[in-house]
């Protein structure tokens, strides 16, 4: 990949607007302003904004219960997010999803899902379909490291290599199923290995440099469309905060965290672009100032966006016009 | 108007559907090389190909999975799982996505799925493979639950189920895969959530789905030598429940028999009591009674698994002493 300064300014843009959301999203929930499990993805965000610059419009993504970063790159809108964070009716689940449940059609963004491992079937599916009806089309999968002790992991890989499925399955390998380090839960701690158990061809990356997930995700996206068959990325990664706001973060050490915190993927970001001789292009404070007004108008929004009707309560069980 | 077998029916039905509609595919596990575990797929393979009869393997969590992924996707897919002990296995997907997406996405997904499996004791099959589970399925928001009971109700509600917009799951009771019939291809279905009477009465209200209304259509005959007239309603519908014609059988015998094969704890039938208790207390002249799976996983030995689950003479005692209180 040619870094241009141009992919430069999106790249570091993109993953300091998930940075600052979600430190406003910390300081909301402290005032108790947005509740619920909020699962935080600060320290993964070169993972989203990669991966997501090898996506078009018409590929589809199924995320997991930390997935505002891919909400936000995807195409969401920052108010859209913080409004559903807020359960109001302009959330872009119209307040019933909340943090774990972000969806939207338009961007074909599918959840959002909050049982692990439980989005992979639904990709399988996807995939399936865009098979049946020849369209040359991508469904990306991600799920964390937790996701590959569910009986569902291996049932889908299984199933998109037995069919030739244009999945393309990305690991966030965060270090931790919950609050568990993967030695204690796995036998086998490099991921990408169990896929290829599957015949499906994987790769293990630095999940923390924007710039190698973006190349990982474009050659697999090119390869997936090519053969129409799975490819399977295992993102080496690290969250920077607690599993969820109710978690005390007992379980590692503040110096482990502080290592990984050295290899966050603004740090290695800015650490590249100085060696390229781009650091002095980006024009940081500009930057962070736009996002300021977007997270700004994206809060403002939320908190004027009205509540559902409590009559609506039972609507959006089953579809309003039937076909039958 | 033709002789049919319950399973011809729902193969003619899905083979109907196959021709009519390109987004129609089935899928699970058996369906296609074998035949179909009730040989309900029997020919289908060679008639629209692997690309559209699909084997799975045992991985009914994913292929279950899988329907919904297409459904959302444009397509139209019948999940078939073997037999209803296995849908457990499935239940995540069942419960936590087919049945959630279209709220937790606030209207903008929904799952035109359709899942059929074998349900129901009877066979000798032991506790892993014979349980009546419809009424659990029942409990959940988001699902439509069919039990279709006659040849032509086997036959029309796959048809009804795939034009449906949200996740259809039909439970197809195992013993009745032999069982004949009347079929009429032409005969406009009765709708989901409307219940049918199968004889009219006017003595006590026996409420039932699936195989035990030929059970209960048995207890009438016998109900009917001493004097009572009993009136049998097949539900067909598990959820949506027809409450309209429920209560108005309710207001003209006010008396009720439920009959139901699934366990009395935590059952549909306790639903329906409960219902019946809110809608028409009024109307009642006898403490209602109910018919049910006794309290045991269904054990192998056939005197021991007909104790167990509900028969005509069961239902006969229930209605005569319903009918006898006053």
């Amino acid at each position: 990949m040619n870094l241009t300064i141009e992919k430069a300014k999106e790249f570091y843009s993109k993953m300091l607007l998930i940075r600052r959301f979600e430190e406003k999203c910390i300081e909301l929930y402290s005032s108790q302003k947005i509740r619920g499990f909020l699962h935080l993805y600060i320290g993964e965000e070169a993972v989203a904004v990669g991966l997501c610059d090898a996506l078009s419009e018409d590929d589809a993504v199924l995320a997991t219960y930390r997935e505002h970063g891919h909400a936000l790159i995807r195409g969401i809108s920052a108010k859209s997010v913080m409004a559903e964070l807020y359960g109001k009716i302009d959330g872009c689940s119209r307040g019933r999803g909340g943090s774990m449940h972000l969806f939207d059609a338009k961007s074909r963004f599918y959840g959002g899902s909050a049982i692990v491992g439980g989005g992979l079937p639904l990709a399988v599916g996807m995939a399936l379909a865009d098979k049946m009806q020849n369209r040359n089309r991508v469904t990306v999968a991600i799920f964390g490291d937790g996701a590959v002790a569910e009986g569902e992991f291996h049932e889908s890989l299984n199933l998109a290599a037995l069919w030739e499925l244009p999945i393309l399955f990305v690991c966030e390998n965060n270090q931790y199923a919950m609050g568990t380090a993967l030695k204690y839960t796995e036998s086998q701690t490099d991921i990408y290995k169990k896929a290829e158990s599957y015949n499906i061809h994987s790769k293990q990356i630095d999940g923390m440099d924007v710039v190698e997930v973006a190349k990982a995700a474009a050659r697999a996206v090119e390869d997936i469309k090519d053969t129409s068959k799975p490819v399977f990325l295992e993102c080496l990664t690290y969250r920077f905060r607690a599993h969820s706001m109710f978690d005390a973060e007992l379980y590692r050490e503040k110096t482990e965290v502080k290592v990984w915190k050295e290899k966050g993927p603004l740090v290695v970001f800015e650490k590249k672009l100085k060696e390229l001789g781009l650091w002095s292009e980006i024009p940081v404070e500009a930057i962070e100032a736009d996002i300021k007004d977007t997270i700004d108008e994206a809060v403002e929004f939320a908190e004027n966006s009205e509540l559902e009707p409590l009559e609506d309560l039972e609507k959006f069980v089953y579809s309003e016009v039937s076909n039958g | 108007m033709a002789e049919t077998t319950y399973r011809e029916a729902v193969r003619a039905a899905i083979d109907d559907a196959m021709s009519s509609d390109e987004r129609v595919f089935l899928m699970g596990e058996d369906v296609g090389h074998y035949g179909g575990c009730y040989a309900v797929s029997m020919g289908l393979l060679e008639k629209f190909g692997e690309q559209r009869i699909i084997d799975t393997p045992l991985s009914e969590s994913t292929f279950t999975g899988a329907g919904i992924g297409a459904a959302l996707n444009g397509m139209r897919p019948i999940v078939e799982i073997m037999t209803v002990n296995f849908s457990l296995l499935a239940l995540d997907q069942i419960m936590n996505n087919a049945a959630t997406l279209m709220h937790m996405s606030g209207g903008q997904f929904n799952v035109p799925l359709v899942i059929r499996m074998a349900t129901g004791g009877g066979k000798q099959l032991g506790a892993q493979h014979s349980h009546s589970l419809e009424g659990w399925f029942a409990h959940i928001p988001g699902l439509k639950i069919l039990t279709p009971a006659t040849v032509q109700d086997a036959y029309d509600m796959v048809g009804l189920a795939l034009q449906d917009p949200d996740p259809v799951l039909i439970f197809e009771n195992a013993l009745l895969y032999n069982a004949k019939g009347e079929l009429d291809l032409d005969a406009i279905p009765l709708p989901i959530g409307k219940a049918k009477i199968e004889k009219e009465g006017k003595d006590v209200t026996i409420l039932t789905y699936g195989i035990s209304v030929f059970k209960a259509l048995e207890a009438a005959e016998s109900l009917a030598k001493e004097g009572i007239n009993a009136e049998v309603i097949d539900l067909r519908s598990l959820r949506p429940l027809d409450d309209e014609t429920i209560m108005a059988s309710v207001a003209k015998t006010h008396r009720v028999v439920i009959v139901d094969e699934g366990w009395k704890s935590g059952s549909l039938s306790a639903e329906i009591m409960a219902r019946i208790n809110e809608q028409a207390f009024y109307e009642l002249d006898a403490p209602m009674a109910r018919v049910c799976t006794a309290e045991v996983p269904l054990p192998y030995a056939k005197h021991l698994e007909d104790a167990a689950l509900p028969q005509a003479d069961k239902i006969v005692e229930a209605a005569i002493k319903t009918v006898g209180v006053s």
